[in-house]
């Protein structure tokens, strides 16, 4: 049975597609070299649309306001510029209510998108442009260690690694926070309480990663201008012990965090990743693997979950769990010595 | 033989599910249409897979490895038709459910006529209503093209006007969407389907034609306005749902060619069966199908003359699982489970499941949780279905659920179940059922497949439904009565074929069960106590031929509605005792 795989991996070479939302311009170019916060792509978006009923303004037909709007698509309309003006001796006009740009005419009337805000793109990890996808992103390359997460805030930083989490299931609170700390990615286990987040944002550091996160601090962790990674999920679980072993031994390096939205269907995950000088390529990563006796795996629900094993044995046929449901499975010889069943299904492959 | 059994083909049919593929092989033995063996896998529609045929080719080679019959050649493509040496299939039929929920837009005039319909009409597909616009919106129309915009539809639904009538209204609420939909860059433009009057079909193509991924018409559901007819919107919808998949999904465009087009929503496919089992076997009763899946819960009621689909994508046990939380409480939640578990634990639970919507129960408080989670859902879908079912209905109170003959369920969360006795309680809880009816399982979840192989071979669904390859669960007997704790208000005999008797004393909050094995019938008497109703009017009793199954004849003395005992340690109590009755643990 095929395994989905969890990377957890020291050095790997690690390629990223990307993408603005809408077409717009690449800046980038190929071989350029970038950091995580770098823009590589940019587009004007506009937030809001004004309709003007031209004809209706003008107590005219919709065909003769066509004849009447002095502007065509894609033009710039100042604000209170004259869209259009009727006839006679004191003749009605219509004008522009803010600055914008024409995205429709016809039928007597003219749609204004307003409120242009400038989008950027960021390179979201530091590495090398590798190609250039037109009006829309960029491929990019690295080669470092990757420790990817279960859930992000949609933030991007990058910073120097501070490990405040002295074993996988440390609390961080507020109080643990000092000025010294700004401006550092701090690696930390258990999030609680709304303080820490908010005291995080005060001094402001560059990036959390967490081990789990209370679900009621959800909204509050996605309001956060920096980015926030969890590595293992929700309520009061410890960090696995491949990301803490990985992450806490990194200390002090620059690492990036790019706490992308989670998306079951695009494959987007929130990761950490740490850059690391090569001599030669690493291998590049594995998405999915056979579940086979060996393989290090990672527990997905109880029993167990959260924790590290390896594959002892894939049960024959279908095994009859604590649950009392049946299933294909394995047995898994957990980090700390114990030999739990668990179903493939709950297994993700650590690598 | 049946004349219009082609040469005896067999029929694969495969299930592309939210967390699960499933491949079920149908074939002739002994002259009749049989469910020979089914496979099943994870699905891959999610990354890292991305493409549901890796999940369809893991389903079928594990089927293959069931049916000892090779199905797939050796470049892993489907062998069809069968050949001389045994292996492949006649034909393939396809549901599909896995991908993301439909973003829809409904479009209609008045709230309580047209957007209802059209509310209505999104439910028979997998969507969620991200917007609204009707008459009664004050908003200008270039807020509505911002809201449409933020809305980021995969499908606008229109309905309004009977025909011949308002067409003026329409225009005027269709150009913020057709705006909106000009905006939006040419890939992520909406499907649109127009249901409303019959009228305006060239005007609406002027409007929309050249701004919309898709065009659809479907006749109007609401030609008068006294009369709703959405079934031909349905079944247009259903053909839109699979297209939109093709675009979101990869490898749907593949398993519509291998199976030549054959391919439906699995919601719709249940529904069509539903309604082709009402039709031929319906009483005065409705049929009602209940599917509690991690894509959705579906209930799908088949009455006289009319059937109701309700597709409930908030009611998923997958990835939706957390937005369970906007419609009940934790403790409403937790009121069914039978272990003692904290609100935190529990909503934990539900964030982290959601994180793995494929994840399966392997320990007891972990089941614990998945099955009041799915009590809670069905409970909820059910209730919301009821608005829709239609009046004059044979119930035994208008309040309560109307009364159905048979109940048949199937998805995840039932076929999970590791005994019958556990399903059957999850339904009773959730559905609170009255009267006497039947409880039939569909553990290989066959339903919706036979709704799409009805499309290939109309005598293999009756055909296998006729076969036994469905659990009949048993005969359940729920009495509408309100009396305190412990007071006896039914006294049932079953007498068996051999002339045995059985009899048993239900008593107010307790579950009784007399055995009568599946194939088994026998005659049930009934003497109401206290004012109790089993369909015979209040007090009334009566006898009535009853059929077996794994429990065989289950007696619901817990009153309707359902009222558990606020008292925590006291429900859980009684949760265990009606569980151990039933044959848990």
């Amino acid at each position: 049975m095929q395994a989905p795989v969890n990377h957890i991996i020291g050095l790997t070479s690690i390629v990223r597609e990307r993408q603005l939302p809408i077409s717009g311009t690449v800046i980038a170019r190929v071989g350029q070299k970038v950091s995580s916060g770098d823009v590589v792509a940019e587009t004007n978006l506009a937030r809001e649309h004004v309709l003007l009923d031209v004809a209706r303004a003008l107590r005219v037909s919709p065909t003769v306001a066509d004849s009447l709007v002095k502007f065509k698509l894609h033009d710039r309309i100042a604000a209170s510029a004259e869209i259009a003006v009727g006839k006679g001796l004191f003749p009605r006009s219509v004008r522009a209510p803010r600055e914008g740009r024409v995205v429709a005419v016809g039928g007597g009337q003219v749609l204004m998108e307003v409120g242009e805000t400038k989008m950027e793109l960021r390179a979201g990890i530091p590495g090398t442009i590798i190609e250039l996808l037109p009006n829309r992103g960029v491929v990019i390359q690295t080669a470092g260690a990757l420790i990817q997460g279960v859930w992000g805030n949609g933030r991007v930083d990058s910073g120097l690694l501070m490990n405040l989490a002295e074993k996988p299931d440390s609390i961080l609170t507020a109080s643990r926070l000092d000025v010294s700390m700004r401006g550092t990615v701090i690696l930390a286990g258990i999030v609680k309480d709304a303080d820490a987040l908010q005291a995080a944002a005060d001094l402001p550091v560059r990036g959390l990663i967490l081990s789990s996160l209370y679900p009621s601090l959800l909204q509050l962790a996605r309001e956060m201008r920096y980015p926030i990674m969890v590595t293992d999920g929700f309520g009061p679980l410890p960090m696995n012990s491949a990301a803490y072993k990985l992450l806490s031994t990194n200390a002090k390096r620059d690492v990036t965090v790019n706490a992308e939205v989670y998306d079951r269907y695009t494959g987007a995950r929130p990761e950490v990743i740490i850059p690391l000088p090569i001599a030669s390529d690493p291998p590049p990563l594995r998405e999915v693997e056979t579940f086979a006796p060996g393989l290090q795996v990672r527990m997905r629900r109880p029993p167990a979950l959260g924790m590290i094993g390896s594959i002892v044995l894939l049960k024959p046929g279908l095994t009859t769990l604590p649950s009392g449901l049946r299933a294909f499975a394995a047995e898994v010889k957990l980090e700390n010595g114990e030999t739990v069943v668990a179903p493939l299904v709950n297994l993700e492959v650590v690598g | 033989m049946p004349s219009s059994l082609v040469d005896g083909n067999s029929l694969l049919a495969v299930d592309v599910g939210a967390a699960n593929t499933r491949a079920v092989f149908f074939d002739v033995v002994e002259g009749e249409y049989r469910f020979v063996a089914s496979g099943s896998a994870p699905s891959t529609a999610e990354a890292p897979f991305k493409d549901v045929i890796e999940g369809v080719r893991a389903a079928i080679s594990n089927l293959q490895a069931v049916l000892g019959r090779s199905l797939l050649d050796g470049s892993r493509d489907l062998i069809t038709p069968s050949q001389p040496n045994g292996s492949g299939a006649d034909a393939l039929v396809v549901t599909l459910s896995a991908g993301p929920t439909i973003r829809t837009v409904i479009v209609g005039l008045l709230k309580d006529v047209s957007l209802e319909s059209a509310r209505r009409l999104s439910e028979s597909t997998y969507s969620r209503v991200v917007e609204t616009i009707g008459l009664n919106d004050r908003r200008k129309p270039d807020q509505q093209i911002d809201s449409i915009l933020r809305a980021r539809p995969d499908l606008v639904v229109i309905t309004g006007g009977t025909d011949g009538g308002a067409s003026r209204s329409i225009k005027k609420l269709l150009e913020p969407v057709g705006l909106a939909s000009f905006l939006l860059p040419e890939e992520k433009r909406p499907a649109v389907l127009f249901a409303g009057n019959q009228k305006m079909e060239e005007a609406i193509k002027e409007l929309l034609k050249s701004q919309t991924a898709s065009l659809h018409f479907s006749p109007n559901v609401r030609p008068s306005l006294e009369t709703e007819d959405l079934e031909p919107a349905q079944r247009e919808l259903a053909r839109m749902f699979v297209n939109i998949r093709k675009r979101q999904v990869k490898g749907v465009e593949l398993l519509d060619l291998w199976s030549g087009g054959h391919i439906l929503p699995t919601g719709y496919a249940t529904g069509r069966m539903v309604r082709f089992l009402a039709k031929v076997y319906g009483t005065n009763k409705g049929i009602l199908s209940v599917d509690v899946g991690a894509s959705a819960t579906v209930i799908s009621a088949g009455f006289k003359g009319k059937s109701t689909l309700n597709i409930y994508p908030q009611f998923g046990l997958g990835e939706n699982l957390t937005g369970l939380l906007n419609y009940t409480t934790l403790e409403d939640i937790l009121r069914w489970s039978v272990l003692d578990i904290s609100a935190g634990v529990l909503r934990d639970y539900l964030y982290q499941k959601s994180l793995y919507p494929s994840a399966i129960s392997a320990t007891k408080e972990d089941l614990a949780m998945s099955q009041a989670v799915a009590r809670q859902a069905l409970y909820l879908a059910m209730q919301s279905a009821r608005r829709d079912f239609p009046r004059n209905i044979a119930s035994i109170k208008p309040t309560l659920a109307p009364l159905f003959e048979p109940i048949l369920a199937g998805g995840g969360a039932l076929s999970d179940a590791s005994r019958p006795g556990q399903s059957l309680l999850l339904l009773l809880d959730s559905l609170q059922p009255v009267g006497v009816t039947t409880v039939i399982l569909d553990q290989n979840n066959l339903l919706p497949l036979l709704g799409a192989a009805a499309s290939q071979n109309n005598i293999l669904p009756v055909q296998v439904l006729e076969s036994g390859a469905f659990l009949s669960v048993g005969t359940v007997v729920s009495p509408v009565v309100s009396a305190s704790y412990g007071t006896p208000v039914l006294r049932a005999k079953l007498t068996y074929s051999n002339g045995a008797e059985a009899r048993v004393d239900l008593k107010y909050g307790s579950i009784e069960a007399l055995p009568l094995a599946s194939g088994e019938t026998g005659s049930l008497s009934l003497q109401c106590l206290h004012g109790a109703d089993v369909g015979f009017g209040p007090g009334r009793g009566g006898s009535i031929p009853v059929s077996g199954g794994a429990l065989g004849v289950v007696f619901d003395g817990r009153g309707r509605p359902l009222d558990l005992p606020a008292d925590g340690v006291r429900r859980r109590e009684l949760i265990k005792k009606w569980i151990w009755t039933l044959g848990g643990e």
